[in-house]
């Protein structure tokens, strides 16, 4: 094999797919949001874009990756949190707009995938049962150090009383969707989630979810909020979500509205 | 499907290649041929990215590469670009992983060639350039494309690294791999699937092909 007859193909290769970068893709706002949203948001921006004929780049994870990308820069131009801290703390780096608005109150629940040897009950009483009578191996929960809905989960099982026994069984998601597919994959006995996945079909055919009692933990005040680079197709997306057509999705999947 | 991903892979394997492969004949060629004070921690330097955990090298960079960091500010006053979140950042980063990848098997390749073929070459009256080209390079071609293989095929799965640096951008920082994480994550475990697959497949064919050259090239030298 003559070594220029190889290298020049290669060489070709990279110019072409330099070439083929995606141009109209830049002029697409990223819009990044909790993971909670994950299919809430996607209906919201599949009716916004359909309205207005705007494309918007979708972007999920935990909240707290987020808040430290943004402050590294990152080019993001709108982002819903699953908790206003992060968005209040960006506000004080200067990072955004304004102190941005509250979109929706979040609410966790515990979901027990079909054939587990766990049920759920709101008041997390078999969880507590199972704990003590062996049944219960791996309980999943988002990492409550950076993504707000493990942070609530804590909360919750510390309420119940539940923490400090769980730990050695604990597993952690990166963020409460990676929580939700480690408590439904049949490798966990459960988790506490988002209630939004769990009335997503996808997830929700899964298992049974039952919706823990509110007073258990702190609100998870769900903020979003324009960042310093934002364009208009994401101030009209940041309006739209406050319109009556964007909340009644929203409703359908859980969030409700102070 | 997501083909995006998939050609944003390529793309940045294609890249990382193109501005490797050079520097890595340069680099791989100087280590194997001389011999200095303090190489050991030279080659050392060369294999680091191998041994740390994606996530810290992916930290690292993000830290220092960052809109925050002095580097990152230069770029954005005196260049205008941004050097984490976007393609460049990627490609930084690509290249930092790959460093080992591609110098270590083209040092070992120009370990084994002979010394006194150089001379002889000297010798019949070949210039420096002609002797690399007509009788090293031929010698080290099988290690050269071992490591142009790696290093492509390393890229394409890389995902720690990307991860930490990328934020998972479509049509921009979005690979393969991390469409695959994605859709997990989205309970899209049929499009994880096929994506896995086709991941699967094009690893196995590039190295198999790379094994399959690179004997057939040892047995006809």
């Amino acid at each position: 094999m003559n070594w220029k007859a190889f290298i020049a193909p290669c060489l070709l290769v990279a110019a072409v797919c330099m070439a083929s970068v995606p141009a109209r893709a830049q002029a697409q706002p990223i819009v990044v949001a909790a993971s909670d949203l994950k299919f809430a948001l996607e209906e919201v921006a599949g009716l916004f874009e359909k309205q207005t004929g705007q494309k918007l780049r979708l972007v999920f994870g935990s909240s707290g990756n987020f808040y430290s990308q943004i402050l590294q820069g990152a080019p993001y131009q709108m982002y819903l949190s699953a908790d206003e801290d992060f968005v209040f703390r960006l506000a004080d780096a200067g990072k955004t707009r304004d102190r941005g608005r509250l979109y929706a109150l979040g609410r966790i629940g515990i979901m027990v995938p079909h054939g587990s040897a766990l049920k759920a009950d709101a008041e997390l009483k078999d969880l507590a049962a199972a704990l003590k009578d062996g049944r219960l191996q791996k309980f999943a929960i988002a990492n409550p150090e950076h993504a707000p809905y493990g942070a609530r989960a804590r909360e919750a099982l510390q309420h119940a009383g539940l923490w400090a026994a769980l730990q050695p069984r604990l597993v952690l998601g990166e963020n409460i969707s990676q929580a939700a597919q480690f408590a439904v994959s049949g490798s966990a006995e459960g988790g506490i989630i988002a209630q939004s996945l769990a009335l997503a079909p996808s997830v929700g055919r899964l298992g049974t979810f039952a919706l823990i009692p509110e007073a258990w933990h702190q609100p998870l005040k769900q903020r979003m909020v324009l960042l310093k680079n934002a364009g208009v197709t994401a101030q009209a997306f940041y309006d739209f979500i406050g319109t009556p057509a964007a909340q009644a999705v929203m409703g359908r999947y859980g969030f409700v509205k102070e | 499907m997501d083909w995006s991903a998939l050609l944003l892979s390529f793309k940045l394997a294609a890249a990382t290649l193109a501005i490797l492969l050079p520097a890595g004949l340069l680099a791989g060629r100087w280590l194997a041929y001389t011999a200095f004070r303090g190489k050991a921690w030279v080659e050392a330097l060369v294999v680091l990215p191998l041994v740390l955990p994606p996530t810290v090298l992916g930290y690292y960079l993000l830290v220092s590469l960052g809109g925050a960091s002095p580097v990152g500010q230069w770029a954005r006053q005196w260049l205008g670009v941004e050097l984490t979140f976007n393609f460049t950042g990627l490609l930084i980063a690509s290249l930092v992983f790959n460093i080992p990848f591609m110098v270590q098997p083209v040092q070992r390749a120009f370990e084994a060639v002979p010394r006194n073929l150089a001379e002889a070459a000297a010798v019949s009256g070949l210039g420096r350039w002609q002797t690399f080209r007509m009788v090293e390079l031929p010698l080290v071609w099988p290690g050269v494309l071992s490591a142009m293989v790696l290093t492509f095929v390393h890229t394409l799965g890389e995902f720690g690294v990307v991860l930490m640096v990328g934020g998972s951008i479509p049509g921009e920082t979005r690979t393969i791999a991390i469409a695959i994480y994605d859709q997990v994550q989205g309970f899209n475990l049929e499009a994880a699937n096929h994506m896995s697959l086709v991941l699967l497949l094009l690893s196995l064919v590039a190295v198999g092909f790379s094994f399959v050259a690179s004997a057939r090239l040892v047995r006809r030298s």
